[in-house]
């Protein structure tokens, strides 16, 4: 045991000292607070440039309708529209609008003429200008007074509630379950595949420099991989947490310096740091974003952080238990191909699968895949943020002990043979006779 | 005389083949053993049993009489033939953290390793990385740690390949000291010059069984041939006819002007005092001189022998 510790400190001071981590620790947080702050700082940063907007309008309609703002100045202009093309590449506009005389009375055909990309917002306000337009005519036309359509607009506000068996009651935002759940599901991936390849890395380098023998004189083999997949276990975990800290202190500076700027704008944009849905919803109002708020404080965090700390852990050590079968079991790491794949199949499937969980997290496709050791990891963390009876939770749990056991036993017997073995490419026969020895 | 470590019918088997069959040897306590055999002839299986790296199928190790426990990896110090170290990782560093693994305190393996350094003048090493160094360089410094924790065992595969000539010499005294302060140590290679040199006693094993056991020179007395070597000084001229009628066979003859070099066999039917006697006439006799069979004709007598006889089967 106190061998173990020996071994574990090592891999651990050796990774944790790697430039290569000391970076992605540093530019994990920075990728993922930018994934949160860029769009924030792209909806304020929408002014594109002033558009210089000539409009065409042979029907006479829209004239003054469309309204100025600081990024669009409309020109209303009676010419031929051959010369005012000419006029836009020459650059006296940026762009015109010509609106030709239709067939029948109302005019449902526009082009926009540019001699750059036409920005999105431009051209979706101008034809969302003219359609309330066209509508408010056609409306007029049946006798209908458009104030009275827009009175009898409602807007509905769904707000689920999840009821659980001691009575308490949960508000619940699918948007941000699906967002968390997603999260978490990815991450776990990546955390598995990562330091589970570093471990097969860690096993092909002692086997290839030869040191292996020397160690296996002092400690059992065992011991030998149960300290690197511990040690690179703490790895991933420092990494991880460190993330967490570095990621919050960023965003929370970021929020300090934009947030006192921008007032409400700030809760708008923490909301859309989980759920993209948010987006959306630009015109919420200020009680729609406590609520949000309300929700997001709703959520059971120590349940998905705690979770997610066990099914990672989880995870990693069932399919670092293989990865270090298949790195003792090659000379090199052109060879592990071979084993990789049905290796890595069930945490791609997870992964794949995890998209369509999310639409219906209580169905039997989510249950089983949750409950079977090698997705449930990644499965579980996707069901996680809707709410998993804690019956099926500890079952899944349980099994997935029970299948990092079973996989650092079958590894275990792969590893202290096939670490003294040089020279042969094994194939899966040899690999089940050494199962037996 | 009481055996540091008793090999007692041990049988390892892989998958197709058998690696030791029922091989026993006993390992004497203060010597240094040789365990020789050819490429495949078992020994690494062997010595990887006693360091308890795979378990044998059937038999028994005892180390001073006591069946051979995990603890004993701390008495034990094994350099093996493959051997390597961490490519990335500082010398001084790298030498505490395997010097801590056979059971050392982290400031008494510092303290050790400071001495070793100096010893070898390789204490500027400490502060680089192990891909800095030579190959020669490595293997001082895995050297050192598999004595460092000075262990009652010590076991050498091969520890000379890739040294110098120097450097041998280094070793060799390093190792003989070893001995006189008390280590038992086991010594695998298949340079049968420095087995004559260092080796008190051999085992020699071939396709996994034992063929040979015993000490260097009483092996060497007896697988004697009846070889000698007689030199004379003004050699009567009749001597090719005088030997001639001799009950021996000539195996090589160089005559000078006035000198005259024989290599003479006989059988065991005739003394040295006989055979000494028979010469005194063809000369002056300035040397006489049985050859015993070198460590090198043995291990080619015994294992060309066996593999010439399994090859018939």
């Amino acid at each position: 045991m106190n061998k173990i510790i020996l071994i574990l400190k090592r891999e651990y001071l050796t990774r944790v000292k790697k430039k290569s981590f000391i970076i992605m620790t540093f530019l994990g947080p920075l990728l993922m607070a930018a994934l949160m702050i860029v769009p924030v700082v792209l909806a304020t940063m929408q002014n594109i440039g002033e558009k210089k907007i000539a409009v065409l309008d042979e029907t006479n309609w829209f004239i003054g309708k469309f309204e100025q703002d600081e990024n669009m100045q409309f020109h209303y202009v009676f010419d031929a529209v051959d010369s005012l093309k000419k006029q836009v590449l020459q650059g006296q506009y940026d762009l015109l609008v010509y609106i030709p005389r239709p067939e029948l009375n109302i005019p449902v055909n526009a082009e926009i003429y540019s001699d750059r990309q036409i920005p999105l917002n431009v051209s979706s306000y101008i034809k969302n200008t003219m359609r309330k337009e066209v509508e408010t005519k056609k409306l007029l036309a049946s006798g209908i007074d458009p104030d009275v359509i827009k009175s009898a607009k409602a807007t509905i506000n769904l707000v689920t509630i999840r009821l659980d068996e001691d009575g308490g009651e949960t508000k619940s935002f699918t948007e941000i379950n699906v967002a968390l759940g997603l999260f978490g599901s990815i991450l776990i991936y990546f955390f598995i595949f990562i330091f589970g390849s570093q471990v097969m890395r860690g096993i092909i380098e002692e086997k290839t420099s030869r040191i292996v023998e020397v160690i296996i004189s002092s400690v059992k083999p065992f011991e030998l991989m149960m300290g690197k997949i511990t040690g690179i276990a703490l790895v991933g975990l420092t990494q991880f947490l460190l993330w967490v800290v570095l990621t919050g202190s960023i965003y929370g500076v970021f929020m300090l310096i934009y947030g006192v700027a921008e007032g409400p704008q700030v809760l708008t944009t923490e909301s859309a740091m989980t759920s993209s849905a948010e987006s959306m919803l630009p015109d919420m109002n200020n009680e729609a974003l406590t609520e949000i708020i309300e929700v997001v404080d709703a959520i059971n965090f120590p349940v998905i952080i705690g979770s997610f700390i066990f099914y990672f852990l989880g995870g990693y050590l069932l399919y670092a238990a293989l990865f270090a079968a298949i790195g003792s079991a090659v000379d090199n790491e052109a060879d592990t191909q071979q084993f990789m794949l049905p290796v890595s199949i069930p945490l791609i499937l997870g992964l794949v699968v995890s998209n369509f969980i999310v639409n219906n997290p209580e169905g039997s496709l989510a249950f089983w895949l949750s409950i079977i050791p090698f997705t449930s990891p990644v499965v579980m963390m996707v069901r996680i943020p809707f709410g998993v009876a804690y019956g099926e939770l500890a079952l899944s749990m349980a099994l997935l002990i029970a299948g990092f056991l079973f996989t650092t036993w079958i590894a275990a017997k792969i590893y202290r043979t096939g670490i003294l073995m040089y020279g042969k490419k094994p194939g899966y026969k040899e690999l089940w006779k050494w199962l037996r020895y | 005389m009481q055996s540091y470590l008793s090999i007692n019918e041990v049988t390892k088997r892989y998958a197709n083949h058998l690696a030791l069959d029922r091989v026993s040897i006993e390992i004497p306590q203060n010597k240094i053993f040789g365990l020789l055999g050819p490429n495949g002839a078992g020994k690494t299986s062997l010595i990887r049993i006693i360091n308890q790296i795979t378990a044998p199928d059937s038999g028994e190790l005892l180390l001073k009489g006591q069946r051979l426990h995990a603890d004993h990896v701390t008495q034990i110090g094994y350099l093996p033939e493959e051997r390597g170290l961490y490519k990335k990782m500082k010398v001084g560093e790298q030498a505490i953290y395997l010097a801590r693994l056979k059971g050392m305190s982290k400031s008494e393996a510092q303290k050790k390793l400071k001495v070793w350094f100096e010893k070898f003048d390789i204490l500027n090493w400490w502060d680089r990385k192990v891909e800095e160094l030579s190959k020669g360089m490595q293997q001082k410094i895995q050297f050192i740690v598999t004595v460092l924790h000075q262990p009652e065992l010590l076991i050498f595969d091969e520890p000379f390949s890739g040294f110098d000539p120097i450097n041998v010499n280094l070793l060799k005294t390093e190792i003989l000291k070893l001995r006189d302060q008390g280590a038992t140590i086991i010594f695998s290679t298949h340079n049968m010059a420095s087995v004559e040199e260092l080796c008190d006693q051999i085992a020699l094993i071939n396709q996994g069984e034992k063929v040979l056991e015993g000490e260097v020179n009483a092996l060497k007395e007896a697988n004697r041939n009846y070889t000698y070597s007689c030199e004379f000084y003004h050699p009567v001229s009749n001597w090719q006819t005088a030997l001639e009628k001799l009950p021996l066979e000539l195996l090589e003859s160089d005559p000078l002007s006035n000198k005259l070099k024989l290599l003479l066999k006989t059988d065991s039917s005739l003394n040295s005092n006989e055979l000494l006697r028979m010469m005194l006439p063809l000369g002056e006799l300035t040397s006489f001189q049985e050859l015993l069979p070198s460590m090198n004709d043995i291990f080619i007598q015994k294992v060309g022998k066996t593999t010439k006889s399994a090859g018939d089967e």
